[in-house]
């Protein structure tokens, strides 16, 4: 299969106090599509810092990243959005939903850049409501889920513009046994079932399990 | 889900803050009407007034009467199209809380030279023949429920005694700004009665009022009137009838000055007040920004998102007190005493003064939060703890 990312040399430090502080330390690395790929490691280890480079959150200090032949550590503020909008869908450890968004809702939020029509946006909210087994509920409020409900709609929320990569950071860490596992299930399922390519950052070794490829980061090495 | 949904949802995330700062700019709002329509009640003398209008009083002061003597001089003069006067006579009717405007005037010229006040024929014919006869406005009329024919008793203090005049014209204003609270009656009725009374007081008038013929020769036609009576006992001062206007409220523009200020000070505290709403919204939703960028909102949307939202509570607001103000200036209206103010009312400038501010109120304290969620990096943004 051919490599989606290609991580070539990437740097990154970060300046504190005038001192620079080095995180990532010339970084090279192929993921395929198709792949479940995880990335372990201790905490400050760097393995977040890498996961928002691919996704195009954070600038390099130097090197660069291709995501299916589009270099984009060259890409501006502006560009680097609407790249995201299509090709990136996110995972975050505390799901990060809207509050006063219900979840068909929330899960409709990037759709709310698109030229998709509206009966075109509900087919699609559906859709990804209906792969996380949601469709009940659809009208709650993240206050009224669960963890693993509010995580579930998060995914959905990721998947429902169809991104080339899905990214997740932590997706079971703040969530109970059971609930974690439903989580990876699902997110293995999105990778056999409907082949997404995804990025798993986690320190747990139960939920790098489900991935196909581990790579380990220690004070911004990859080992 | 459309944009609008979003912001309305976010502005009203907080219910009592949102209605708290509603409430606050409504109450601006309101103040800043109320006092706006204070202030241009006070002008409304001055707009109300001719260019083809000059006023001659006593030089020293105003309260020191001219003699009547002086009428035909000043009429001499070229340029001068015909002269009436007037004079303060003021008097109690009912009791002392019952103020409004009562003049002694030229019976003969006084609605010539004042055509703002519109007189039937009929009325004017029978106000010039009965010399014991009365014109009020029509404000006076409703508000004390006279009709013609009416007789209204007057209790005198400049001109003491009991004097009584039948009500044979009810005039209407003929613009906006025209007095309808004014009472004018004879003179000529005062001036027989002090002749007998009061025989040193006879033959004065409070003022004249010169109708020209072209406005442009003010400056000139003023000098000659007050040169002709130079070095008199009662030497004049002539000034449009403009300045004239203004020179009242010269006394009292401290207080006017104070209220524009204050009303504008209202608003720029407003401003502060919803300037901070939304600068701590904004901060509680740092990781959410970090969020929507992360999705692919652009900084295009989240100016949107956060001005949007700073303007439905500012527009609201703005709404709410400008619907709250109409009835309360009527109601102030009904207390203030009618020839207080005689024209009390919202004027248009008022109206959208009051709008542009709630508009400029609403972008304004925005400006920080934005600036704010623009510069945000997203990492930032997610390691940011509220």
């Amino acid at each position: 299969m051919p490599a989606i990312i290609q991580v070539k040399n990437i740097s990154k430090s970060y300046t504190r106090d005038s001192f620079a502080i080095p995180v990532l330390n010339d970084i090279t690395l192929d993921i395929e599509e198709g792949e479940f790929f995880c990335l372990m490691g201790p905490s400050g280890s760097g393995k977040t810092t890498l996961l928002n480079l691919i996704a195009g959150i954070d600038k390099p200090t130097s090197g660069n990243i291709f995501i299916k032949d589009t270099d984009i550590t060259l890409l501006n503020e502006s560009s680097l959005a609407k790249w995201r909008a299509s090709n990136i869908g996110f995972v975050f450890q505390f799901y990060n939903l809207i509050p006063v968004l219900t979840a068909y809702e929330n899960i409709e939020l990037p759709l709310m850049l698109t030229h998709l029509s509206k009966a075109e946006k509900k087919e699609h909210v559906e859709a990804a409501l209906n792969v996380v087994g949601l469709t009940d509920r659809m009208f709650h409020y993240p206050k009224q889920l669960s963890g693993g409900q509010e995580q579930r709609v998060a995914i959905a929320r990721a998947i429902v513009t169809d991104p080339l990569i899905l990214v997740a950071d932590e997706p079971t860490g703040d969530l109970d046994k059971n609930s974690a596992a439903e989580i990876l299930v699902l997110l293995d399922r999105l990778n056999k079932e409907f082949k997404k390519t995804i990025l798993m950052v986690t320190h747990d070794p139960h939920a790098a399990e489900k991935a196909s490829k581990i790579r380990h980061l220690d004070k911004g090495d990859l080992i | 889900m459309k944009i609008f949904k979003l912001i309305f949802k976010n502005a009203f995330r907080h219910k009592l803050r949102a209605f708290l700062t509603i409430l606050g700019i409504a109450i601006a709002v309101i103040a800043f009407g109320v006092l706006r329509t204070v202030v241009t009640a006070w002008y409304v003398g001055v707009e109300a007034t001719a260019a083809n209008r000059l006023v001659t009083r006593q030089a020293v002061s105003f309260i020191f009467p001219l003699p009547f003597t002086y009428r035909d001089k000043i009429q001499q003069i070229p340029g001068v199209a015909q002269v009436t006067f007037a004079a303060w006579f003021q008097g109690v009717y009912i009791d002392k809380n019952q103020f409004f405007a009562r003049f002694a005037c030229d019976a003969e010229t006084m609605f010539d030279v004042y055509p703002e006040f519109l007189l039937s024929k009929k009325e004017l014919e029978t106000f010039k023949r009965e010399q014991n006869s009365c014109v009020i406005g029509e404000d006076i009329a409703k508000q004390y429920k006279l009709k013609i024919g009416d007789v209204m008793p007057i209790e005198g203090d400049i001109f003491p005694g009991r004097w009584e005049f039948v009500i044979r014209g009810i005039y209407k204003p003929r613009d906006k700004t025209t007095d309808a609270t004014q009472m004018l009656f004879h003179w000529n009725y005062v001036n027989e009665r002090m002749k007998k009374e009061s025989p040193e007081r006879a033959g004065e008038v409070g003022w004249y009022i010169v109708k020209i013929k072209d406005p442009s020769q003010s400056g000139n036609i003023s000098k000659q009137i007050d040169d002709l009576f130079k070095n008199s006992n009662a030497e004049t001062k002539t000034e449009s009838e403009r300045a004239f206007a203004q020179s009242f409220l010269a006394s009292t523009s401290a207080i006017i000055t104070a209220m524009n200020i204050l009303s504008f000070v209202i608003i720029g505290i407003i401003l502060l007040v919803l300037g901070n709403t939304m600068i701590m919204s904004a901060r509680e939703r740092t990781r959410e920004y970090a969020v929507m960028k992360t999705i692919g909102f652009s900084g295009s949307h989240l100016v949107g998102l956060i001005m949007g939202e700073s303007l439905v509570i500012s527009i609201i607001g703005g709404a709410l007190g400008l619907t709250l103000t109409f009835p309360l200036i009527q109601g102030l209206e009904q207390v203030i005493p009618k020839g207080f103010f005689p024209v009390f009312e919202i004027e248009p400038i008022t109206i959208v003064l009051a709008v542009a501010a709630a508009l400029s109120i609403g972008i304004l304290s925005s400006l920080s939060p934005i600036q704010r969620a623009l510069k945000m990096k997203i990492v930032e943004g997610f390691r940011f703890v509220g």
